[in-house]
C-alpha cells in the first residue's frame, strides 16, 4: 500500500485557518487504491489465528469493547445491568478481563457512572446529536458538556456529514475543534460514518480532518445506518493514523463500530492493527471495538478454549 | 463420437440447507465413492445452523410442518431408485417413504394426544402443551440405512426440533441421497443437517456442545462410549435417548416414544375459574 505523504509539513497545525488551505491540503491527499486496499484487507483476513495466540487475542478483544447499548428502550436498570457485565464480562471466571468501556446515551450516563466508579472502566457517552449530527452547534456542544458533566470519561461525536459532503470542511473542522474543547479532559473519538462517505478518498480525507482539528479517536460508524465498520475502511483509517503519527508524532487512536459480531471477524481487526500500525495501537488505550453482542461470542469462545466444550448462548446474558 | 467421461459424485455434508466439504478437507472411501469425513468443527458449525433454524422451524404451524414433511416423502418415493442402486433393498426404500409419512401425519396430532386440559385441585383451568426441546444432535443407527436414518430424523424434526445427525460411518451414501431429498423438499435449511465420518469424532463434541438440547444415542452400539456421552450430556441437562438393543427391529411399530422424549411441556395455569 502506498503511503500518503508524510512529508513534514511545518503549516500542518495552521491548515484549520483557512477553507482554502485545508481543501488543497486533503484534497493534495494520495487517493486510496480500492482495490488494493480491499484486497489486502481480504488477505489479512486469512490469517489463522490458534491456541495460545487465540486465547491472547480473545482476551485483548474483550479488554478492547466498548461494551454499546444507544436504543430509544435503554433504561437506567438495563444499562446498570450493561455496566455490571462490563466489569465482570463473564461471572464464572474471575481471570477474565473487564472491558474497555461501556457507551451509552448522555441521558443514561449517570446510572452508569455509579457502578463504574474506581473500576478503570471507561464511560464514554455518544453526543453531538448522535446519530445524524443534524443539529446547530451550541445543541451539540451542549449535549457534550451535559455528558462530561454526568460522568463520561469518553466523548464519542459525529461529524457534519451534510457539511463534509457538500466540501465545508472548515465547518467540520470547526465543529471538532468545538467539541473538543466542550469534552475539557474527556477523551474525544470522532464518528465519521464512512457508510455515509462513500468512498475510501473521503474517508481518508474525513481521517485527516478529524486528526487535524484535535480528534483522540477516529471511529468508523454510528451503527445506526446499514453500512457499519468494514475491514478495508478501518485500513484506510489505520495507514492515516499511522502516517498522522509519521508526520505530527501525535498517536490517534482507532475504533471500528457496528457489524463486529464473532470472534472471528475481531481477530481479523487485530491481525490488520498488528500488520498496518504494529504493536503500538495494539493496546485498549489505542484500538477499540465498539460493539454489544461481540461480546458474548468473544466470552463463548474463551469458555471454549478454557473447558474444552462448545458454549451456548443460554449462559450468557442477553445484553 | 468419442466416449463420454462419466460424473462422478463426491458425498459431502449438509449444513444450514448446502453441502459443503468437510472444513479438515479429508475424506474416506465408501463404495468406491469418496466421502467427507466430518470434523469436531463441522459438528459445531452444524450446531449454529440448527440453532438458527429452530425459530422458524418451531414457529411453523404444526399443520405446515406436516406439509413440508409429506413433501419429502413426496421427494423420497421419487427418488426410490436412486436408493435402490446404492443397494439400499426397494421394500426398505417402501417402508422409509412409509414411516415419514406416518410421522408427518403426527405433526398436528400429537398435541392433542400428548398435551391437554389436566384437572387440578384448585380453581383453575390447567392445560398442558407439548413444545419442541430445540437442537437435537442424532447418532444414525448403522443399519438399515435408509429405515433406520428415516427413523430418527423424521420423529425428532415433526415436533419443530432441528436435528444435527451423524450418519451411519459405513452407510453414508443413503445419508447423504437422503439430505439431497430434503434440500429439494420444502424444509427450511438447518432443519436437518447431516455429518458423514466416524462417530467418535462427532459425538463427543455434539454430547459436550451446551448449545444442544437434547440428543439421541441410537446409533451407538459401543456401551463405553454411550456412557460417556450420556456423562457429557448431563452437564447441560440434555435430553437423552438411550441407544437401540442390537435386535431392534425397524420394520415395527414405533410408538411415540422417539417423538415424546425430545419434547418439553409447557403447563399454563389459567385463573379463569372453571
Amino acid at each position: 500500500m502506498t503511503a500518503t505523504t508524510t512529508s513534514a509539513r511545518p503549516e500542518l497545525s495552521e491548515l484549520g485557518r483557512s477553507e482554502t488551505a485545508l481543501r488543497t491540503f486533503l484534497h493534495g491527499l494520495p487517493g486510496v487504491d480500492q482495490v488494493g486496499a480491499e484486497q489486502r484487507a481480504a488477505q489479512l483476513g486469512t490469517r489463522s489465528i490458534k491456541t495460545t495466540a487465540k486465547a491472547q487475542a480473545i482476551d485483548l478483544a474483550i479488554r478492547m469493547v466498548d461494551l454499546t447499548t444507544l436504543e430509544g428502550a435503554d433504561t437506567p436498570g438495563k444499562v446498570r445491568a450493561l455496566a455490571a457485565k462490563a466489569l465482570r464480562p463473564d461471572p464464572a471466571d474471575p481471570s477474565c478481563p473487564h472491558v474497555g468501556a461501556v457507551c451509552v446515551y448522555p441521558a443514561m450516563v449517570p446510572y452508569v457512572a455509579e457502578v463504574l466508579a474506581g473500576s478503570g472502566v471507561h464511560l464514554a457517552s455518544v453526543a453531538t446529536a448522535f446519530p445524524s449530527g443534524q443539529a446547530p452547534l451550541e445543541i451539540k456542544l451542549a449535549d457534550t458538556r451535559a455528558a462530561v458533566a454526568a460522568g463520561a470519561d469518553e466523548i464519542d461525536m459525529v461529524i457534519n456529514r451534510g457539511a463534509f459532503l457538500a466540501g465545508r470542511y472548515k465547518e467540520v473542522y470547526d465543529e471538532i475543534v468545538a467539541t473538543k474543547e466542550a469534552c475539557g479532559d474527556a477523551h474525544l473519538k470522532v464518528i465519521l460514518e464512512t457508510g455515509e462517505l462513500a468512498t475510501y478518498d473521503n474517508v481518508r480525507r474525513a481521517s485527516w480532518l478529524a486528526m487535524l482539528a484535535g480528534g483522540d479517536f477516529i471511529k468508523t460508524s454510528t451503527g445506526k445506518v446499514p453500512v457499519a465498520a468494514t475491514l478495508p475502511v478501518t485500513l484506510v483509517m489505520l495507514e492515516a493514523v499511522r502516517d498522522f503519527r509519521a508526520a505530527t508524532g501525535r498517536q490517534v487512536g482507532v475504533k471500528p463500530a457496528g457489524g463486529i459480531k464473532t470472534t472471528k471477524d475481531a481477530i481479523k481487526y487485530l491481525v490488520m492493527v498488528n500488520e498496518t500500525v504494529g504493536t503500538d495501537w495494539l493496546d485498549p488505550d489505542w484500538f477499540r471495538f465498539g460493539a454489544s453482542s461481540l461480546l458474548n461470542d468473544l466470552l463463548m469462545q474463551r469458555t471454549k478454549l478454557t473447558t474444552g466444550t462448545y458454549a451456548g448462548p443460554d449462559y450468557f446474558t442477553l445484553d | 463420437m468419442s466416449e463420454r467421461v462419466a460424473v462422478r459424485k463426491t458425498y459431502k455434508l449438509f449444513i444450514g440447507g448446502k453441502f459443503p466439504r468437510s472444513e479438515s478437507g479429508r475424506s474416506y472411501l465408501v463404495q468406491s465413492s469418496n466421502v467427507s469425513l466430518a470434523s469436531r468443527k463441522d459438528a459445531r458449525d452444524a450446531v449454529v445452523a440448527a440453532r438458527a433454524a429452530v425459530k422458524g422451524w418451531a414457529g411453523a404451524t404444526a399443520y405446515n410442518r406436516g406439509q413440508i414433511l409429506y413433501r419429502a416423502a413426496e421427494m423420497l418415493e421419487g427418488r426410490r431408485e436412486q436408493f435402490v442402486a446404492l443397494g439400499i433393498p426397494g421394500d426398505e426404500v417402501d417402508a422409509a417413504v412409509d414411516r415419514w409419512v406416518w410421522y408427518a401425519g403426527w405433526a398436528d396430532k400429537l398435541a392433542q394426544v400428548y398435551g391437554g386440559a389436566n384437572p387440578v385441585a384448585g380453581p383453575y383451568f390447567n392445560i398442558s402443551a407439548p413444545e419442541p426441546t430445540g437442537v437435537v444432535a442424532v447418532v444414525a443407527p448403522e443399519r438399515p440405512a435408509l429405515l433406520g436414518l428415516v427413523s430418527v430424523i423424521a420423529p425428532a424434526i415433526v415436533t419443530g426440533n432441528t436435528v444435527v445427525v451423524a450418519a451411519s460411518p459405513s452407510e453414508p451414501l443413503a445419508a447423504v441421497t437422503l439430505a439431497e431429498v430434503l434440500a429439494t423438499s420444502d424444509l427450511p435449511g438447518g432443519v436437518v443437517n447431516i455429518l458423514t465420518g466416524a462417530i467418535t469424532e462427532t459425538a463427543p463434541t455434539l454430547a459436550s456442545h451446551m448449545d444442544v438440547n437434547a440428543i439421541d444415542l441410537t446409533g451407538v452400539t459401543d456401551a463405553s462410549l454411550a456412557s460417556e456421552l450420556e456423562v457429557k450430556a448431563a452437564e447441560n441437562l440434555k435430553r437423552v435417548l438411550r441407544p437401540a438393543p442390537a435386535d431392534h427391529d425397524w420394520s415395527a411399530d414405533p410408538g411415540l416414544t422417539r417423538m415424546t422424549t425430545l419434547l418439553e411441556t409447557k403447563t399454563v395455569w389459567h385463573p379463569k375459574g372453571v
